[in-house]
């Protein structure tokens, strides 16, 4: 058994209505002092309403490989990019 | 003045301000990063809290010191606080578990304090105790893991705990300024305090599987009336160097 804590990447909501957004990792024995930590780590300037911690091995991730056959296909399909509305100035974080 | 207010005020902020310091000399010396961080964290939190209390402290002593001539001026025997908060940091399980019980003991004081009938120091404990919660938990989830831990950290944390629990009662020994204190309505009542106090503990320690020490046990006495173990007087040559070495200067 490997004798470091395991690593967990941390979400944070910074404020209501956003998504949490990936802020970055840290180590912890545990789910719950996984939480304290990314409190003393990430927020200490007001930045979350909520944290998100996941362990890092569970996170199943795509392989840098595989981009081409995973993304390539949509940029050529400029219809898919909803750039041609003009978005009113009110709506923010669209 | 009301000098039993300016001395209750002196023992909160220089419980505060001591451990701060004593925290502070962990900074880039934590077992670990997050450990690191977590400690400075709660050592700025308890600057911060000491600067209300020494302020206010300053102020009703009414001689014009402020909050840094109290700290930074001030020698051994006239510093208030307790024994506890000057125990050296040693290794982490003593660092943990002098946090712990002074966690325990400040939080139920400043959930006391917010009924005080004095106004500032009820804001001084709203302010505080948002704060004070967050370091209560973080300490206990601490002492569960470690105490629950391997037989190393467990024993390490269980000689800790009974080398420091001598020195946790001084907290609800209430003298004649704490007694005024309760008598205006100003400060809570020792035995609820101590009641509370050892209810947590309790839990906390036995979710940790260690061993609470006697709650009758011989308790160290002398720091809150300015009678201090040696080890105030190197925390102070630290702390004050700069303003005995170059009086006034700023930054």
């Amino acid at each position: 058994m490997s004798k470091e804590w395991p690593l967990w990447e941390v979400f944070i909501r910074s404020q209501h209505g956003l998504a949490h957004k990936h802020v970055g990792s840290l180590h912890a024995p545990d789910a719950e002092m996984a939480i304290n930590n990314a409190r003393d780590v990430y927020t200490r300037r007001n930045e979350g309403v909520s944290i998100w911690v996941v362990k890092a091995a569970d996170i199943v991730a795509s392989s840098p490989a595989d981009k081409d056959a995973l993304f390539e296909p949509s940029n050529s399909k400029v219809y898919r990019h909803p750039t041609f509305f003009p978005m009113p100035e009110e709506v923010k974080n669209l | 003045m009301d000098a039993n207010k300016f001395e209750y005020l002196l023992r909160q902020g220089d419980n505060a301000l001591i451990l701060s310091q004593q925290l502070s000399q962990l900074c880039g010396k934590g077992p670990a990063l997050e450990e690191d961080m977590a400690l400075t964290n709660v050592a700025l939190d308890l600057l911060g809290q000491t600067r209300m209390w020494l302020t206010y402290a300053g102020e009703i002593e009414g001689h014009g010191r402020d909050e840094d001539r109290l700290a930074y001026l001030r020698d051994t025997r006239d510093f208030r606080n307790c024994l506890l908060v000057e125990q050296p940091n040693g290794d982490y399980a003593q660092t943990l578990t002098r946090q712990f019980l002074f966690d325990t003991w400040h939080y139920f004081l400043m959930r006391g304090l917010l009924a005080s009938r004095d106004r500032r120091i009820a804001e001084i404990a709203e302010k505080s105790i948002k704060e004070v919660t967050y370091h209560l938990r973080r300490s206990g989830d601490l002492v569960v893991r470690l105490g629950d831990g391997t037989d190393v950290s467990r024993r390490k944390m269980q000689d800790a705990l009974d080398e420091l629990w001598t020195y946790a009662g001084e907290m609800f020994l209430y003298d004649d300024v704490d007694l005024a204190m309760v008598a205006q309505g100003v400060a809570p009542a020792a035995e609820g305090l101590r009641d509370a106090f050892m209810i947590h503990v309790a839990e906390v320690l036995d979710e940790a599987t260690l061993t609470m020490p006697p709650v009758d046990a011989y308790v160290q006495r002398g720091g809150k009336q300015g009678r201090h173990t040696e080890r105030i007087g190197y925390i102070l040559a630290e702390m004050q160097f700069l303003q005995r070495a170059y009086p006034g200067v700023e930054w």
